[in-house]
């Protein structure tokens, strides 16, 4: 499962990062790297680009940029 | 408040370097401006670095009497830059940037909600082996967040470099970072650890074969990681030709296959998942205020009937409000013109003086209200982060046209004034979509053009209500979408021609919504008013000036005589009130026959022709050819033209402009007329600031003269479109 398969309120753990691409250096300059936790925010008007939360800071990124990182749900929130 | 003592250090002064310097540096909205505003107060100004846009921030700043220049560098999130502004940061920490010395001190500004990103760009920071000193701005958000941070085990992690707690938008703390600065700067500074042992035995390696040279440590690590050009060409200088093989198997042993920034990431990270526990405590933090706003206006339905309730508050605003200002503003112009005419006796001096001076650059500076209005309206939507949040909203929308919801903020800005517009497109990544929305962003309804649309509806579009809005109120509303139709056909066109290139990404930190410093934005509002008003008091001054002197030179004493000789005939036969309406109307029509034969009078009926498809006489004409330096400079000569060529007790430009007609007595500004001239102005590049700044952020004559040619044509086209279709 990748960053770009959450739903609003899962908070997931990145495990692994396809990191050729440029854009994924950049984000991984911000903090996303493998190990740590992320919640996912929520999406943008007609779904794209997404937001996240990661350690108290708030990124969005597009999801052809999500796919490259993959996650496990670590907590799933229900409902919301 | 505790806060430096202010110095009377004249700006003028400010370029001379008399000291060392100071940097801030930190990740974007960590609070950099807050501190240099707290520590420059108005000794500050904004130059540009050289052969590149980046605004370069720098004042004084005056510790115990000695001067220091400090510079606000753009916000990095590494040493691995990827846009200009980023780039520049970067090379004014290496010491590269010509002008700009490497700074002797450098204050490391963190986030102390963010702390986790801001450590990873710390890392980097104390190993380049300059003074620095830590600012840890935000404290008092992390109090309400329930973050606490442990300063001392922050000093310890970080080689015992100071640590200064702030909250800057009240100014706690100030007084004992100037202590840490005074203590830390121009001593001596030993050396810091790597955080990053591997790379920085290979940079030692690298400098051993090098031997003695100038070559830092960092500059070599930047060669390995980032393949950095001018780090390399200084090794080769001394390697030759092996240089970039030995850097090649110094980057395989360290990254193996993965690209060499993602393992920095990685090793970085590591190491601060480890310290992130000892230096920060977390208890579950209370649902705030500001978290909620910003989920709510995260939801797709409340964000899109935000930003059009938004827009239609600002435009409301605009009008509305300013209205007792300008009204103020033009009671007074109109009182100090009639004032000096009774004052002065009739002549060219009393002419200049209510014609020229007081009738050109008052009909201008009346906009100043509307102006300020909109400059504080974007300035707190950019203040709160709600600009950045738009850019997030409309990147979908925005990738029609080829480009991100990064071009997004420039635009908005745009609304404002194009020049910080088009400088805003520095954070842009991709050269491309970065002249695609410069070249974009001219077309949104600048707060220049405002002047020219609000005398001209207010002179013709009836004030009536259609339906639930305002005729006039709509008027403007459709001007401003033609902007942004004119604007965003632009991009849409150029990416798929010249610009054709792969779709950009959108990366964007979103700050959480916070209420602007009321310090911050007043400082912000005071320098727009500063560079109106000194537009107004230079460039459209000299304009009106020249425009009054084409005006009323030469005088014909034919016109005078007879002018005498009618009002003599007229005493003897007509009395009382009719025969102060004859005389009026003499007055009146040796002033038209005067202007008609002056020089703007010969040139206007020159050019006419050009114009006339378009329905514009010849005054029209004259006065849209003067504004193409600055497009408010329009209104100045409309109003000295019918000043000087008009009855003197008629008082407003507006019903100088519904009165005017053409030799035949047919009415000048019709309707289609006036829809013309205003579609002429939304599309038009009437502004030499804007071409100026295309010219220096591309760093070609080809894309000003582009921009030029092409929304001057279609501004012609636009008018004669309306003209003639409308007249039909």
């Amino acid at each position: 499962m990748t960053l770009a398969e959450l739903s609003r309120g899962d908070r997931a753990q990145i495990i692994a990062i396809d990191s050729q691409k440029n854009s994924v250096q950049r984000l991984m300059v911000m903090g996303l790297v493998e190990g740590i936790e992320i919640e996912f925010l929520g999406r943008s008007l007609g779904g794209d680009p997404i937001e996240l939360l990661i350690h108290g800071s708030a990124l969005s990124l597009r999801q052809t940029d999500a796919r490259h990182f993959t996650v496990t749900i670590a907590d799933k929130k229900d409902g919301s | 408040m505790a806060e430096p003592a202010i110095s009377s250090v004249p700006l003028e002064n400010l370029t001379i370097s008399q000291g060392m310097s100071i940097a801030l540096v930190g990740n974007p909205n960590a609070g950099k401006s807050t501190i240099f505003n707290r520590l420059t107060g108005l000794r500050q100004k904004t130059a540009n670095y050289p052969g590149v846009t980046v605004e370069k921030k720098v004042g004084k700043l005056n510790l115990s009497g000695s001067l220091y220049d400090l510079i606000d560098l753009p916000g990095i999130y590494s040493l691995s830059p990827q846009s200009a502004d980023e780039s520049i940061a970067v090379d004014v920490l290496l010491g590269r940037v010509e002008g700009t010395p490497q700074p002797d001190l450098i204050i490391a500004v963190i986030d102390a909600t963010r702390l986790y990103q801001g450590l990873y760009l710390l890392q980097q920071l104390v190993e380049l082996g300059r003074p620095i000193v830590i600012a840890l701005t935000m404290t008092d958000d992390a109090i309400i967040k329930n973050i606490s941070i442990n300063t001392r085990q922050l000093q310890d992690k970080f080689q015992g470099v100071p640590v200064c707690e702030l909250v800057a938008t009240t100014g706690k703390g100030m007084r004992s970072l100037d202590t840490v600065i005074r203590n830390t700067i121009g001593k001596n500074y030993p050396q810091k650890n790597s955080y990053w042992k591997e790379l920085r035995n290979a940079s030692n390696e690298i400098q051993q074969k090098i031997g003695e040279s100038s070559l830092k440590l960092v500059d070599i690590e930047r060669a390995i990681i980032n393949a950095d050009p001018v780090a390399i060409e200084s090794i080769q200088n001394v390697l030759g030709p092996e240089t970039n093989s030995e850097l090649l198997r110094y980057r395989t042993e360290l990254c193996g296959s993965e690209p060499p920034i993602a393992v920095e990431a990685r090793v970085r990270y590591s190491w601060i998942k480890e310290a992130l526990p000892i230096l920060e405590s977390k208890a579950k933090a209370p649902i705030r205020w500001a978290t909620k706003i910003t989920n709510w206006i995260n939801r797709p339905l409340t964000a899109t009937v935000l930003f059009f309730g938004l827009m239609a508050i600002i435009f409301q605003a605009v009008f509305a409000w300013a209205t007792p200002l300008m009204d103020f503003i033009d009671n007074t112009t109109v009182g100090l013109g009639t004032w000096v005419q009774d004052v002065i006796p009739p002549g060219i001096i009393s002419s200049f003086i209510a014609d020229g001076v007081i009738a050109g650059v008052g009909s201008v500076v009346i906009f100043l209200p509307q102006i300020l209005i909109l400059f504080l309206f974007i300035i707190v939507l950019e203040d709160t982060g709600y600009l950045a949040r738009t850019a997030f909203l409309m990147d979908r929308a925005m990738r029609a046209t080829g480009l991100s919801g990064q071009s997004v903020i420039p635009l908005i800005s745009g609304f404002a004034c194009a020049v910080p517009g088009i400088m805003a497109t520095r954070v842009i990544p991709d050269r491309r979509d970065r002249i695609a929305t410069i070249l974009a962003a001219p077309f949104m309804t600048c707060s220049a053009r405002l002047p020219v649309y609000a005398l001209l509806i207010a002179a013709f579009i009836p004030n009536i209500n259609v339906g639930f809005a305002n005729l006039q109120g709509l008027v403007l509303f459709g001007l401003y979408m033609l902007g942004i139709i004119g604007g965003i056909g632009t991009a849409l066109l150029l990416k798929r021609s010249a610009l054709r290139g792969p779709n950009p990404t959108f990366i964007l930190a979103l700050p959480e919504f916070h209420i602007p410093s009321f310090r911050t934005v007043l400082l912000k509002l005071l320098d727009r008013a500063r560079i109106f008003l000194r537009r107004a008091g230079t460039v459209i001054f000299t304009v009106a000036i020249l425009v009054w002197a084409l005006a009323y030179f030469p005088r014909s004493t034919n016109i005078e005589t007879e002018r005498v000789e009618a009002q003599a005939q007229a005493s003897t036969v007509l009395t009382g009130s009719i025969l102060e309406t004859e005389l009026n109307t003499i007055d009146n029509e040796a002033a038209a026959a005067q202007l008609a034969q002056s020089y703007l009078g010969r040139m206007g009926n020159w050019i006419e022709p050009v114009f006339t498809p378009l329905g514009w006489d010849w005054r029209i004409s004259a006065a849209v050819i003067a504004a193409f330096p600055a497009r408010e400079v329009v209104v100045a000569v409309l109003g000295t033209i019918y000043a000087v060529g008009a009855e003197a007790d008629e008082t407003s430009l507006v019903e100088r402009l519904r009165s005017a007609t053409w030799p035949d007595g047919r009415t000048v500004f019709t309707l289609p007329t006036v829809l013309g001239l205003l579609v002429f102005f939304a599309w038009c590049l009437q502004c030499a600031a804007t071409l100026a700044v295309i010219k220096r952020e591309t760093n070609t004559w080809r894309w000003p003269v582009f921009a030029w040619s092409y929304m001057t044509a279609i501004g012609y086209i636009g008018a004669l479109l309306i003209y003639q279709i409308g007249s039909v």
